[in-house]
């Protein structure tokens, strides 16, 4: 199978500082590939660096776009990006309010982005949006609520519904359920799970919880200072780690 | 008509450095070879702390072998599983070669019942045939219809068990390889997957187990393949 992206030598510094180091990897579609380290590893950095959304000191990113033709991000005009980031990418942040747009409905958030993708017919935009509320798990009656009158959990079960929503090919993840409360987390990742296989999408994301890994991605990247330390299967870095700071990792969990 | 070759390892070695203990080393595996064919049931058998369960997880590629070679009849060729690459193991896990553990590892909000039937959705099955396959691995393997759409995080040992082997067995697997799956079940309950492993075998499964029950050693067993600890002493 071909891959769906291509990390070579990626490297990004911030003035003198290491953000990211030489790092490489494929991504395969319907593949889900997590970054793990611990907090300030460089795991968003090198996320970021290959999402275009910081722009890398050396290396190169190569993404292949729904037509099959290969792209070089680095050398792409800002509005090509743009382009690749409303009709093939999906990005889920954080803290969801940076990715929700506060002051207008959850309905209108998730409508959207297929408005950017030139959908315009209003009882069918507003289906959609329902839909997708009820695919995350949302009471679609709360579809003219503000964004802000929802709970973290909701909040973030609504970026990821405005996110999926133009069925993306590739998603970029960072930490999506870090700062929640365990019972909420669990219910996004089985969300997360269940929409990666359904959708077959592919994706990136970066977490400090190796048991979310073993969850959620057959591969596994482990960065310590910037640079892959490890990498692998997921079951076989947990179980069987090679490198001292992976060992560190796995045995600092209480279960994974 | 001989049996066809279906695994076989060649002078592996498995060692575990433990960078924690101050880089001391654990030699677990050393120079191992076994065949495996279709049809038959290796059973691997020795004191605690042997290998066996180690053995077991080098083959699935769990583990990584330290020295020497898994070769696997996947499809119509061999692959050598201590070089394939991690999209190759993955392909090899989906169609070739099954891992029954003794634990489930449930997964929170999941039933039984699609936690059974997920291996043979991702081998490529439509979700209501496969639920209708897990509703009849999960009969045949007497776990009460109420616990089929309950996840099983709070199911008693031994039917947290059984799902794990419905599970296992879904997917016919040329080679199947299990870890005490049998550990906490009644002796009915024994037989049934007795009888389902001599229906894999006769279906063509290899099948390289451990079992401690000597009863049930008894009744799958084709041959025994003994182990000792390296550092016994
Ligand atoms: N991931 C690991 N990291 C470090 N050491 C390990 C690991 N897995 C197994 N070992 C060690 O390998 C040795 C063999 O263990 P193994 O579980 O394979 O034995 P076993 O024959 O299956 O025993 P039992 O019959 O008790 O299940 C033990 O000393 C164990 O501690
Ligand atoms: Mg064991």
């Amino acid at each position: 199978m071909s891959a769906l992206l291509q990390v070579r030598n990626l490297s990004l510094h911030y003035g003198p500082r290491v953000g990211c180091q030489d790092v490489s990897f494929d991504l395969h579609p319907g593949e889900l590939l997590c970054i793990v380290g611990e907090s300030g590893s460089g795991k968003s950095t090198l996320l970021n660096a290959v999402a275009a959304q910081l722009t890398p000191t050396a290396g190169s990113v190569r993404y292949r776009q729904r037509d099959g033709e290969w792209l070089e991000l680095g050398t792409l005009s800002e509005a090509d990006r743009r382009r690749l980031a409303r009709e093939e990418w999906g990005f889920v942040t954080q803290n969801p309010r940076d990715g929700l747009r506060l002051n207008v409905s959850a309905g209108a958030n998730v409508a959207e982005r297929l408005m950017a993708l030139g959908m315009r017919h209003y009882s069918q935009l507003r289906a959609t949006a329902r839909h997708w509320l009820e695919r995350v798990e949302i009471d679609p009656t709360r579809i003219d609520d503000a964004p802000t009158s929802f709970s973290g959990g909701m909040q973030q079960r609504l970026q990821i519904a405005r996110t999926l929503v133009t069925q993306p090919r590739l998603v970029f993840m960072d930490e999506p359920t870090a700062g929640l409360d365990v019972s909420v987390q669990a219910r996004i990742l089985d969300l997360l799970r269940r929409l990666v296989n359904e959708l077959g999408l592919a994706a990136v994301m970066v977490t400090h919880d190796l048991a979310v890994a073993r969850l959620l991605a057959a591969r596994t990247i482990v960065m310590q200072g910037g640079r892959v330390v490890e990498t692998g299967l997921t079951d076989q870095i947990l179980d069987d780690p090679q490198h001292p700071y992976t060992q560190l990792l796995v045995s600092s969990v209480l279960t994974t | 008509m001989t049996a066809a070759l279906m695994l076989e390892l060649r002078d592996l070695s498995k060692s575990f450095e433990l960078h924690q203990q101050h880089g001391a080393r654990l030699n677990v595996l050393r120079g191992l070879d076994l065949r495996l064919h279709a049809g038959e049931c290796v059973v691997l058998s020795g004191p605690s702390g042997a290998g066996k369960s180690t053995l077991l997880r080098v083959i699935y590629a769990n583990y990584r072998p330290s020295l020497g070679a898994v070769h696997v009849r996947h499809q119509d060729r061999w692959l050598d599983l201590a070089k394939a690459t991690p999209h190759e193991v993955l392909d090899v896990r989906r169609q070739t070669l099954g891992y029954v553990s003794q634990f489930l590892r449930v997964i929170p909000r999941v039933p039984a019942l699609d936690i059974v039937a997920e291996p043979l959705v991702e081998h490529g099955v439509d979700v209501q045939q496969a639920r209708r396959r897990a509703a009849y691995m999960l009969s045949r393997l007497n776990v009460p219809e109420r616990l089929w759409q309950l996840p099983p995080g709070t199911f008693s040992g031994g039917e947290q068990q059984r799902v794990n082997i419905a599970r296992g067995l879904i997917v016919p697997r040329p080679i199947l390889l299990l870890d005490e799956p049998t550990a906490s079940l009644d002796a009915d309950n024994r037989a049934i997957v007795a009888e389902l492993l001599a229906e894999a075998r006769s279906a063509g499964s290899a099948v390289l187990g451990i079992f401690h029950d000597e009863d049930m050693r008894d009744r799958v067993a084709t041959r025994l393949f003994p182990m000792q600890a390296l550092e016994a002493a």
